[in-house]
């Protein structure tokens, strides 16, 4: 293996004093606990946000069994090696790294697809997290949904938290036990996905507000339900890649928040044109 | 009135049924979480009702329910003899422990008119606490 994955293991912290003798860059877990909340999603558009600010960005896929950041990403047809293989050995960390054309300073480490959570070594898991932070500004890693193994092996080595909630009361509710099982050692920040403004002002939703009420957690940014996004994922051109649009420049803003810029978190307004006014007048649904 | 005008104006809209139905649920959970915070809560009661009468210690149980909109603790302490001369003195100076506050006791099953510690003994307190302390994220 890399000569550099051999440091920074152990201990359960990161410590600051390793920080400033090598600049480490920042890990940041993203995670849930339910799945289906956007975990993945987020992940890639947030990793394009920051690595188009410049930043080298490492993403890595700790949902072995179920790879899904590569095909997301539109890197599919491109890996050829995956975190097991470098945490076995049987390739190097430069060799697994993909480099996503489209955004020179990121790379893309995928999971293992046919192999399982448990054969995943921690502390192992944690050193290689380690060795990415060596080079990189920022190592995202894609938590899997589960509070067991997975997640164990996804949190090792990173030291902040990215915590992804729809507005559901079971998003809620896994939130708050993941965030209970992160403690604050983490500092995990919400990002509230798939809002739909127009099911809130109805009262058919729960709110920004509702659910941070129960959450208590620092804003990092709401992100529209937007069909846009179905359509992105389905050709692997996430939509942070543009720069236009209301969700592309959330996601923009939230990585601007996230390297530390003095933002505000971007919110979701409805945008009601008169059409819809005039059918929700008349009873009929929309959105 | 109050139902025409909820038939006017749309039932509660479900948001609210969902905050208020994760509120109550994590509230359990947090409570599920955290045994040492029954725990200590158990052994402060404990003790403030020791105070006034003698409780058999091993043989106290706390138990939470649901109880429409609310969370009740339903306390069952066995108490073994009443101390008849002593007026409760006051309380000890004692920091108190931080989980919410015992508000209101609902179901005292003592016979007792004006002074509950003189009457027959009493074998069960029931104790309730009102929902209202915020679920807080510690487990």
């Amino acid at each position: 293996m890399d000569s550099a994955v051999a440091e920074s293991g152990q201990d359960d912290v990161a410590t600051p004093v390793s920080d400033a003798a090598k600049k480490l860059g920042r890990a940041i877990v993203v995670t849930s606990g339910k799945g289906g909340v956007g975990k993945t999603t987020t992940t890639a558009n947030l990793g394009i946000a920051l690595a188009s600010r410049g930043a080298r960005v490492a993403l890595v896929d700790a949902d072995v069994g179920l790879r899904n950041l590569d095909i997301v990403l539109g890197l599919e047809s491109r890996v050829k090696y995956h975190v097991l293989d470098v945490l076995e050995e049987k390739t190097t960390l430069d060799e697994a790294l993909v480099k996503d054309k489209r955004c020179e300073t990121l790379s893309l480490l995928a999971a293992a697809q046919t192999r399982e959570k448990d054969d995943v070594d921690t502390g192992k898991m944690r050193e290689l997290i380690g060795a990415l932070r060596e080079r990189f500004d920022y190592v995202l890693i894609d938590c899997p949904a589960g509070i067991e193994k997975g997640f164990v092996n996804a949190v090792a080595g990173a030291e902040e938290a990215i915590v992804v909630c729809t507005p559901e009361v079971s998003a809620v509710r896994d939130v708050d036990r993941v965030v209970g099982l992160l403690g604050n050692r983490f500092k995990p920040q919400l990002i509230i996905n798939r809002l739909r403004p127009a099911l809130v002002k109805k009262g058919k939703m729960l709110s920004v507000d509702d659910v941070n009420g129960i959450l208590h957690l620092p804003l990092l940014g709401v992100i529209a339900d937007e069909p846009e996004i179905i359509v992105t994922t389905n050709k692997g051109e996430p939509l942070a890649l543009r720069h236009e649009g209301q969700t592309a420049a959330a996601y923009h803003a939230i990585a601007a928040r996230v390297a530390g810029e003095d933002v505000p978190a971007p919110t979701v307004e409805s945008k009601e044109n008169f059409g819809d006014k005039l059918r929700a007048f008349f009873g009929g649904r929309k959105a | 009135m109050i139902d025409w005008m909820k038939k006017l104006f749309g039932q509660t809209p479900s948001s609210s049924t969902a905050k208020e139905r994760l509120r109550l649920v994590l509230m359990t959970d947090h409570l599920a979480l955290a045994p040492e915070i029954i725990e200590n809560m158990k052994r402060d009661l404990v003790d403030v009702i020791s105070r006034y009468v003698e409780v058999d210690r091993e043989k106290v149980e706390v138990n939470f329910e649901r109880e429409d909109k609310a969370l009740a603790m339903l306390a069952n302490i066995p108490i073994t003899a009443v101390n008849r001369q002593s007026p409760p003195e006051p309380p000890p100076e004692r920091p108190a422990d931080p989980p919410s506050a015992i508000v209101e006791s609902t179901k005292d099953e003592v016979a007792a008119p004006a002074s509950t510690h003189a009457g027959a003994p009493p074998r069960r307190k029931r104790r309730k606490k009102p929902a209202a302390s915020k679920a807080a994220p510690a487990q």
